[in-house]
């Protein structure tokens, strides 16, 4: 499999996707628990790993898991894991400490069915808000949901280089149609992916800012204090108490506060530089359709069909679900007629992308599904005419 | 004994644990045995859970992790694999090691990894102000056993063996020299260590068991505290609440870390094989 780039197009599954993008990102420690439906994720690390002389564990628990990926980071290893719903959430009391001890982390969420066991093996974009509160406390986080199998290899890449950029956890939110979705998978002539590593943010200028004592959780203007792993000289202190720039306990009102700040502007500030959305036909469309993750093709498929009965409707995909591209969805909608929004889910995300389009006036309609299966064309193409011709929203006419 | 604090014990004293606390004599006999073991403080990795006890992270001038609570030795076990060279220790306090990190403390020893753990067992939660734990002994009282505790406890060292680690030992912060030989030869052993230090807790367990004086529960644990050597003579009666001290047990087996690396060894070979036969 290390060989890919001579095989050329070859048939690929979603979850393999994400594994082989871990390889090529760098990833070195996997700690992780079985749990449908991300488990190929754990046997395929498990019989890559050792040969390229990297470290798989198998945890007690996905409590474990995530400790002992946060134990790995800390001595400057990329960790991740692989879960899905159960797991995730038993995992959220970690990942607020690593967003508050600013440990790099990948967590691949394989989404299914929920809430409690639910339905394993079947779909739900169900963890779109656990992904982002969570944990408890203010907080950022980052979190992506690749549309296809390809994309999930190139989506594990980025989300370990924006771990690593922004010292932070990150969630690749997978849904299970992705994760289990076999499809051509072709390498062969992308231009090789950027590798984002710790000690490219490291500089001696920067670990000497506290006057020749390293401050591992310091205030520089990015927001992000370089991370020099734990064991290589500098000897700090972890904690997820509030703490200083040293890293030390502090309840001074003024060093909480600035702390907090930092914790979300971090990421919050840089919304436009890690949020990424893809246009189709967004340009001159009345009515645009936004949507992510599986759901995502059937939207497209949804347009395309629309396209050819006259009716002028473009696609908005979320790369990015965190941090939200609030921004960017009002600018790209703003002038519209109609904005749908299909979700397997109750609605979760819709809840920010309506709040984005506040004072447009834009009419926004969102079509939920929550019965195990993935949302086909046929239901977003009949929700986009029937609000077209709530709206009044002439077929193929002009404003 | 030596003064060894200046050494190994950053700026930011005093620490926050209460008059007649036990985990400074703890923390004291670490520093010491990390004295004798003489090695660098650069490679030295403490972490440390939530507790009284896990304090300890933050005043000791070494590699150091506070963790969350029970989680120490997950947080332990991925920094050792990826980083075999750093001398381990984790420092956890009784209901953190045995309630909410039991499942963690089961596997870690089940794995063997080579690393220290120091269980402080003060028979109580002590930061939120007195409640049982697994190891309060059956009828000791506290904030939520105000009747005497109907809870059995575990035997931490039965627990240890049974779970696989492969030194066990218990002192307590009376015997604070012994504390300190057994951390030492804990630290040196090859494997999973375990040492159960027996702290006292004047103020969230002495005091709601009739022994609030500091001094007199350190008397309580020289009159209540037996050796394994002495142990052996006395009957199953002499030593119903009697405190065993000393190493329990030692054996050699399989270190986690080794095996690790004798399985990356072996496939990085094999792989390497098969790349140089595709390549002909």
């Amino acid at each position: 499999m290390t060989e890919i780039k001579n095989k050329h197009v070859q048939l690929m599954q979603g979850n393999e996707a994400c594994a082989l993008g871990a390889i090529k990102a760098g990833a070195s420690f996997f700690g992780g628990y079985p749990i449908t439906p991300s488990t190929e994720i754990a046997e395929y690390i498990a019989r890559e790993f050792p040969k390229l002389g990297r470290y798989f564990m198998q945890m007690e628990d996905e409590i474990a898991s995530i400790g002992a990926m946060i134990g790995a980071s800390m001595v400057g290893h990329k960790a991740f894991t692989a879960t899905s719903g159960p797991g995730f959430s038993l995992m959220q009391e970690l990942i607020g400490y690593a967003a508050v001890a600013e440990i790099p982390l990948v967590i691949i969420d394989v989404m299914r069915f929920g809430p409690s066991t639910g339905l394993p093996t079947m779909p739900q974009s169900g963890d779109i808000m656990q992904a982002r509160w969570g944990t408890h406390g203010d907080h950022s986080i980052i979190a992506l949901s690749p549309s296809s199998v390809q994309e999930a290899y190139y989506t594990t890449i980025r989300a370990f280089n924006l771990a690593e950029q922004y010292r932070t956890p990150v969630v690749v939110l997978l849904d299970e149609k992705i994760g289990h979705l076999r499809e051509g998978f072709d390498i062969s002539q992308d231009l090789e992916p950027e590798i984002i590593n710790r000690a490219d943010f490291v500089d001696k200028a920067a670990t000497s800012a506290g006057g020749g004592k390293y401050l591992p959780f310091a205030n520089t203007p990015s927001g992000v204090p370089p991370f020099v792993p734990l064991g290589q000289g500098e000897r700090y202190h972890f904690t997820g108490l509030t703490h200083n720039q040293a890293g030390f306990y502090t309840a001074d009102a003024e060093q909480v506060a600035t702390f907090m700040h930092r914790l979300c502007h971090k990421i919050e500030d840089h919304v436009n530089e890690i949020a990424e959305v893809e246009q189709l036909d967004c340009a001159g469309a009345d009515c645009v359709i936004i949507a992510y993750g599986a759901v995502a093709r059937s939207a497209q498929e949804a347009m395309v069909e629309l396209q050819s009965q006259g009716y002028k409707v473009g696609l908005l995909r979320l790369k990015t679900i965190w941090p939200f591209p609030a921004e960017q969805i009002r600018e790209i909608c703003a002038d519209k007629k109609l904005v749908v929004m299909p979700e397997m889910n109750m609605g979760q995300l819709a809840v920010e992308a309506k709040a984005a389009l506040i004072g447009s006036g834009v009419p926004f309609h969102s079509i939920t599904q929550v019965n195990g299966r993935l949302i086909a064309p046929a239901p977003i193409m009949q929700a986009v005419i029937e609000q077209m011709a709530e709206h009044s929203v002439k077929q193929g006419g002009g404003r | 004994m030596e003064a060894v604090y200046e050494k190994y014990f950053r700026d930011n004293l005093p620490h926050i644990w209460c008059p007649g606390c036990g985990n400074g004599i703890v923390m004291s006999a670490l520093a010491r045995a990390l004295d004798k073991l003489g090695y660098p403080q650069d490679d030295i990795l403490l972490v440390s859970g939530i507790g009284c006890s896990s304090r300890m992270s933050g005043y000791m001038d070494l590699n150091t992790v506070h963790t969350a609570h029970g989680r120490a030795l997950a947080f332990a076990t991925g920094a050792k694999v990826c980083e075999p060279r750093l001398k381990t220790f984790v420092v956890m306090g009784d209901g953190d090691a045995a309630a909410i990190g039991g499942n963690h403390f089961i596997h870690a020893c089940r794995r063997n990894i080579d690393m220290t753990a120091i269980v402080i067992n003060n028979s109580i939660y002590g930061m939120t102000g007195g409640q049982f734990s697994p190891l309060t002994p059956t009828g000791k009282r506290a904030t939520t056993a105000p009747y005497g505790s109907i809870d059995r406890a575990f035997n931490l060292v039965d627990l240890a063996k049974g779970a696989g680690a492969t030194y066990v030992a218990r002192g307590d912060v009376f015997h604070a020299a012994q504390l300190t030989n057994l951390l030492v030869e804990a630290s040196r052993h090859k494997g999973f260590a375990v040492v159960e230090a027996v702290a006292t807790c004047p103020i969230s367990f002495g005091r709601y068991n009739n022994i609030p004086e500091p001094a007199d529960m350190l008397f309580w644990l020289r009159d209540n505290t037996v050796t394994v050597q002495q142990a052996a003579k006395m009957s199953d009666e002499e030593l119903t609440d009697k405190i065993i001290i000393g190493k329990h047990f030692e054996t050699e087996a399989v270190e986690y870390c080794e095996e690790m690396a004798r399985l990356l060894a072996d496939k990085q070979a094999d792989n390497e094989k098969a790349g140089d036969e595709n390549e002909v």
